[in-house]
């Protein structure tokens, strides 16, 4: 079989994605690591995780930086190494791809990656700045372009270039909020209609309220170990089969497309070649719809359909559970919610559920090879993973 | 650097900006023309640049309008933000000023304007928080 196992996943948890009143991101964090050690019982978290990297984007939020110290307080493993990683809202696949770094040095058998973030206690004008931090600053930000003005500058170009319509965009959000709801973990659990998404009111034309992903507070946490140990923790696991990630210019002016990202691109290679699998191997993917039209857009430069056809896709319901290739069965960004730093190991989390058979009414028939997208800023940053059932 | 231990960066382009002028810093090993400016050319890691002025027309290549926005920006909603391209390649993005959103399309020429910006940093400036970093001029994109 293709895809020779990197690492394996032998247990994940994640917090219900929701506003959690009262709680600090460390405290969110527990809810996950809560989970993930009552889902393996082999494991001995005190005895067998040996270092840690945690996916945290922003000090501004609870005035917090250096989490990855306090993750490790806070899930009872004071004394290993624990780092956070930060790529924006890419922080958490960052992570990932760091941990598979740390097994395959021979540093550490078994690793815990994660993320978390707490963002609902702040203004939306707060949030729109600190998510604007992973844009460029002298040349967006100071500008006043904000996180959505940045996705819809994209939009735009795409809409010019391939006739892609507003309402392709909220097809997206239907299907999300439709996956959402049979997620108990997703922030939204309702369904909504298309008429809903068109009559919300512009962020940043043309993207809509209901083209955005919902700010949400989270954490999501997986364990990893050399494939060869993956047996003595759980007969169950999931494999990482290839892992790909790529940086691009911080400024979304200087690059070439406005409707593409190259690092999506340059990172899927990398990981489709590493599993040496093809898009058309792909049975389920989560990807990175931090706004509508990203999901479009992650279609084209994943390659489950050619550039400008991503419309196509979403008017068959072909990425629909159900559908050739169901994407963001868990809602995605969009409805299950986008707590920035927890995104990437959420995905991963999903991932793991449905390539274990565990993802209950959601659960995409006969799954074998699933994978994951996450995004950092406007593209600055891709990680890319790509898991083989262990069945 | 050049002489005077000027570092080609993105301070001295926002200086430009104060000058009414548009300036690139051009690699003297190779060629490369670099908007930002920036100390060491990414293609071939020499330090030693020139300033070169680039026009300031370009093609509108993509643009929206913001409609929610960070705090200092909020009393300026909606507002338009666009990216050009100019000579060479290099691109810009800024406000456009002085176009309806009905009459903006992708393909129209605009330029980047020095002098009549309207900008919030000079109309909004937060009681609490003075803004000391940065004291950089904005500049706009205009027809």
């Amino acid at each position: 079989m293709n895809g020779k196992p990197l690492v394996s996943i032998v247990s994940a948890g994640m917090s219900k994605f929701q506003k959690h009143e009262g709680l600090l991101a460390r405290e969110i964090f527990t809810l996950a690591v809560q989970e993930t050690f009552t889902r393996c019982p082999k494991l001995e978290p005190k005895r067998d995780v040996k270092s840690m990297f945690i996916g945290h984007m922003g000090e501004g939020y609870e005035h917090q930086g250096h989490m990855g110290a306090i993750i490790a307080d806070w899930t009872g493993l004071l004394g290993i190494p624990a780092t956070r990683c930060e790529a924006a809202c890419g922080s958490s696949g960052a992570a990932l791809r760091t941990g598979i770094y740390a097994i395959l040095s021979g540093l550490a058998d078994v690793v815990m990656v994660g993320g978390v973030e707490k963002m609902t206690h702040r203004t939306t004008a707060e949030v729109t700045e600190y998510l604007a931090m992973a844009s460029d600053y002298p040349f967006e930000q100071y500008h006043g372009i904000t996180f959505p003005g940045l996705f819809a500058l994209m939009a735009t170009r795409h809409m010019h270039d391939y006739g892609t319509k507003e309402e392709h965009f909220a097809m997206a959000a239907v299907k999300n909020h439709y996956h959402a709801s049979l997620n108990p973990k997703a922030h939204m659990q309702k369904e909504i209609t298309l008429e809903t998404v068109m009559q919300s009111r512009y962020v940043a034309w043309p993207l809509k309220l209901y083209d955005c992903s919902i700010v949400t507070d989270g954490a999501s946490c997986i364990i990893l170990t050399k494939p060869e140990l993956a047996a003595k923790y759980t007969d169950n696991p999931v494999h990482i089969v290839g892992s790909g990630q790529a940086s691009d210019s911080i400024g979304l002016y200087e690059r070439k497309s406005f409707t593409s990202l190259t690092s999506t691109k340059t990172a899927a290679k990398t990981a489709y070649e590493m599993a040496q699998l093809s898009p058309k191997d792909i049975n389920l993917a989560e990807v990175h719809d931090c706004f509508t039209s990203a999901e479009l857009m992650a279609y084209e430069d994943l390659g489950f359909c050619k550039p400008g056809e991503s419309g196509k896709l979403l008017e068959n319901n072909q990425t629909t559970l159900g559908g050739c290739i169901p994407v963001n069965t868990s809602g995605g960004l969009k409805a299950k919610g986008h707590p920035v730093g927890a995104t990437g190991t959420a995905q991963a989390y999903e991932m793991y559920l449905q390539l274990s058979g565990q993802a209950e009414r959601r659960q995409v028939k006969n799954a074998k090879i699933g994978l994951t997208h996450n995004v950092g800023g406007s593209g600055a940053t891709a990680a890319i993973h790509i898991y083989r059932s262990a069945q | 650097m050049s002489t005077q231990e000027q570092f080609f960066c993105i301070e001295q382009f926002y200086k430009s900006i104060t000058q009414g002028k548009l300036l690139a810093g051009k690699c003297l090993k190779c060629g490369k023309i670099h908007l930002p400016p920036r100390p060491l050319c990414d293609n071939c890691y020499s330090n030693q640049f020139e300033w070169t002025p680039i026009p300031n027309k370009g093609v509108l290549l993509t643009y929206t309008v913001i409609h929610i926005a960070p705090t200092q920006f909020q009393n300026l909603t909606p507002y338009i933000i666009g990216i050009i391209e100019l000579e060479n390649g290099l691109k810009i993005p800024g406000t456009i000023q002085g176009v309806a959103q009905e009459q903006l399309k992708i393909g129209m020429i605009l330029q980047v304007d020095f002098n009549t910006c309207n900008t919030a940093t000079q109309q909004q400036q937060l009681p609490l928080q003075p803004q000391t970093w940065p004291q950089w001029p904005k500049y706009c994109l205009k027809p």
